[in-house]
């Protein structure tokens, strides 16, 4: 397979001539970017670098999310050899789940328990009334992300066995539409259970924060900021010393790299998938769930919508690599703040899909090629 | 050639199939409306409604089956190829506003070409997208090219979703994508121009009317029939279209990519070229089907009519159906139209008609407090549940029968029958043909 895509890379020498153009028009078009901005900064004055450091401080948050859940999707992806559409959904169901804990414990003996539980589904319990954050309500927002790790785990398990266990020798697509069934299932189960409504979760004006004097302006930091920080980049850390220390690491890396080769070697591929599902259900369901206490608000489709983006992030960085996973998020966050200094925020997305189609096209392989869930 | 009319002769003709299935699907939805009391005219109604959306998704799932079906390639960006076309189909076609008029702060217009015209604009602009995206995407792998396709789709609904291109000027003309707010369809379609306008239809309308002595015109629910009988022979169209194209040369080489590409590259085929031209002419006809989903559904075009659910809604149907069968594909988006998108909704009328229903708890806690209230709640969410069901039935059919219902059938790559038609079926065992 890697043989036929190489063939087909360095297919006829028309492609490689364009392939060079495509490089060097994208190189030019970046250079005018960055004049555009140097400009704007030390010449004209048309961007604030206080405004700059919110763009990228803002960026890194979302990167930091998107990467956070990309690497879940990434080793799926290298393991199980297929893209799993389904991943936005696992997000969502472990977000409201973990929300459900948070809203128990902040609002114990306030409200009905099954109200609690649904995260507010009949409008009678807001979560900014129930002054939801990370310094009012430590305890509650630290159980229901290890809640919404847990139950992100069991969702991907449980769908494992039901759907792909069977379907292990089935082709890529196969997997690929099989997860599409499961995307809109678990989707409109969770607007089942949880309702359609778009709701707040935390009280923002509770939250700490503080302003970061920087040139000419400050920089607004509140504490979910750096809660999201803190525990992404610690997951991060963790997840780069299991892959790394552990004997379960490399027999990832080595089933990533040829299945069959390391079922001969007598590694036992069946519990290595499981414990990728686990690894990966466990920082898919961290990452919603810390989104929404970032961003403060919960849909059911949050992460259906999100899933695109971190399927940007993976291919920018390299399916199977960990590293790729979160470098991409970071690429891909900061290009969907950044992107509003010379284009409409309206095209933040559209700018984020863009680098990632011009890196399919650039070097498909991905940023961190060849560095299988290393 | 023998005359020979008994059944199993009939069933083995693929027309015979599908009517079958549309037939099984009316009587069906007969059966229910007069179990539950419907008048004739609603029944009629809906059977004609439900003729409007299976056309529709004939169209897609067709066009879909050349790209998937025949030539293996994955393209999940179909609304964005739809909502090329009928917003080209608009802009170009829209009565132009006068400056100086009173409605030209709130309105935007178009070009104010014929609707001909304009649906042919839509015909290649998604055609053209088709191939800036299949140029350098077909190198990719087909996950890739699943990825670039819906990730361009999203890139197309944030254009017209945005507000940068609502309004601008060309050929001294305000024209625009209306950005949030879109686009209304503000001119006669071509179907009102050719049949509404006559004096024949009035005097149809009117057979119609007594026919069915009921009260009231009938006279919107003969429109959407005429309309929807205009979009069937555009199926056909399309039908026909994809079958000669499947037993030309060119079909042929389509479907050695489809099942090697190597192979097919071997023998000295340039694959990429055949893979563009396909690519294209599918997402050709898309922009059609978009044009046409412009014109006779939505009535006004808006961004979030193109999200990329509809997409996997055409991909359901075609796996119904079973990929690389143009029958397939036409039975495939009649079951799911009838059974999966629209049946439940209709179910619930009928339900409704016949019990009386409690009112539905405030919420799922609520519900699980007895097997009546859940009851209750499930009916109530029952638009939930249909996609629920969908997701389930598009995961079982991959797991136990990926080629759908007809998708297992060979299709014989010549234009002549490679046997004699009287020797088709059990005859041809007898005499030792390799039919199958």
């Amino acid at each position: 397979m890697r043989v036929r895509m190489e063939l087909q890379t360095i297919d006829t020498r028309g492609q490689i001539t364009s392939q060079r153009l495509l490089i060097a028009g994208a190189a030019f078009i970046g250079v005018l970017m960055v004049l555009s901005l140097l400009w704007g900064l030390f010449v004209s004055g048309s961007i604030q670098f206080s405004r700059l450091g919110t763009l990228v401080w803002d960026g890194l948050m979302r990167g930091l999310v998107i990467g956070l859940a990309g690497i879940g999707l990434s080793m799926t992806y290298s393991i199980l050899n297929f893209a799993n559409f389904g991943h936005g959904d696992y997000i969502t169901s472990g977000a409201f789940v973990g929300w459900g804990v948070t809203y128990l414990i902040a609002g114990l003996g306030t409200a009905e328990l099954g109200e609690l539980l649904l995260v507010g589904a009949s409008g009678n319990v807001y979560g900014p009334q129930l002054g939801i954050g990370i310094t009012q309500t430590p305890v509650a927002v630290i159980l229901g992300l290890i809640v919404a790790s847990l139950a992100t785990i069991a969702v991907a398990l449980i769908v494992d066995r039901l759907v792909f266990k069977s379907m292990r020798d089935e082709e890529g697509i196969s997997l690929l539409i099989a997860s599409v069934g499961v995307a809109f299932a678990l989707r409109y189960l969770i607007a089942f259970v949880y309702t359609q409504s778009n709701r707040g979760t935390t009280n923002a004006s509770l939250v700490p924060d503080w302003s970061v004097p920087l040139v000419d302006g400050t920089l607004a930091v509140d504490a979910h900021d750096l809660t999201l920080l803190v525990a992404s980049v610690g997951l991060m850390l963790g997840v780069h010393v299991l892959m790394q220390r552990t004997k379960l690491g490399k027999a990832m890396r080595a089933m990533a790299d040829n299945e069959d080769l390391a079922l001969v070697t007598g590694i036992p591929t069946e519990s290595v998938v499981r414990w990728t599902w686990i690894i990966g259900g466990g920082l898919t369901g961290a990452a919603g769930y810390l989104l929404v206490l970032w961003r403060g608000t919960l849909t059911f489709n949050f992460g259906w919508l999100l899933l695109l983006l971190i399927f940007a992030a993976v291919i920018l960085g390299g399916i199977g690599s960990i590293y790729g996973a979160i470098l991409g998020g970071l690429v891909i966050g900061l290009t969907m703040t950044l992107s509003q200094i010379w284009i409409p925020t309206d095209f933040a997305r559209a700018a984020a899909f863009g680098i990632m189609i011009l890196i399919l096209l650039v070097r498909p392989e991905g940023l961190f090629a060849g560095r299988s869930t290393a | 050639m023998t005359e020979s009319n008994t059944l199993g002769d009939l069933w083995e003709y693929d027309v015979t199939k599908i009517l079958a299935t549309f037939l099984a699907i009316y009587a069906g939805y007969v059966v229910m409306g007069l179990i539950s009391g419907l008048p004739t005219r609603g029944i009629v109604a809906t059977l004609v409604q439900l003729t409007l959306l299976i056309a529709l998704y004939a169209m897609l799932t067709l066009a879909l089956n050349l790209q998937w079906g025949y030539t293996g390639l994955f393209n999940i960006g179909i609304v964005g190829f739809m909502a090329v076309g009928a917003y080209t189909m608009l802009m170009v076609s829209k009565p132009p506003v006068d400056p100086s008029s009173a409605a030209a702060a709130s309105q935007i217009g178009g070009l104010g070409l014929p609707v001909i015209v304009g649906i042919l604009a839509g015909v290649i602009a998604a055609a053209l997208l088709g191939f800036v995206v299949a140029l350098p995407a077909l190198r990719l792998r087909a996950d890739y090219l699943a990825i670039t396709t819906i990730a361009m789709s999203e890139i197309v609904r944030f254009i017209f979703l945005s507000s940068s291109f609502q309004e601008f000027s060309v050929f001294g003309n305000k024209i625009g994508t209306g950005g949030g707010r879109g686009l209304i369809v503000n001119f006669e379609e071509p179907i009102s121009r050719i049949f509404f306008d006559t004096g024949a239809y009035e005097g149809l309308v009117t057979a119609v009317n007594e026919a069915m002595g009921v009260q009231g015109t009938m006279a919107p629910v003969v429109d959407t029939a005429v309309i929807s009988v205009v979009l069937l022979v555009v199926v056909a169209g399309y039908f026909w279209l994809f079958k000669r194209t499947g037993e030309s040369p060119f079909g042929r080489v389509l479907k050695a990519i489809r099942e090697d590409e190597d192979v097919a590259r071997a023998l000295g085929k340039n694959t990429n070229r055949f893979k563009i031209k396909s690519f294209m002419l599918g997402c050709a006809l898309m922009g059609l089907a978009g044009a046409f989903y412009a014109m006779y559904f939505l009535g006004a075009v808006n961004p979030t009519a193109f999200k990329p659910q509809f997409t996997f809604f055409v991909w359901v149907a075609l796996i119904i159906g079973g990929s690389g069968s143009n029958t397939g594909s036409v039975i495939g988006s009649a079951i799911f139209v009838g059974v999966l998108f629209q049946g439940p909704l209709y179910m619930k009328n009928v339900v409704e008609a016949l019990f009386t229903v409690a009112s539905a708890p405030p919420s799922f806690a609520h519900a699980l407090s007895g097997i009546g209230p859940f009851i209750a709640y499930m009916f109530e969410n029952i638009s939930h549940f249909r996609i629920i069901a969908l997701g389930i039935v598009l995961i079982v059919l991959m797991k136990r029968r990926p080629d759908g219902i007809m998708g297992h059938r060979k299709e014989t790559a010549a234009s002549i029958p490679l046997i004699k038609l009287s020797g088709y079926g059990r005859d041809a065992a007898a005499d030792g043909g390799d039919a199958e």
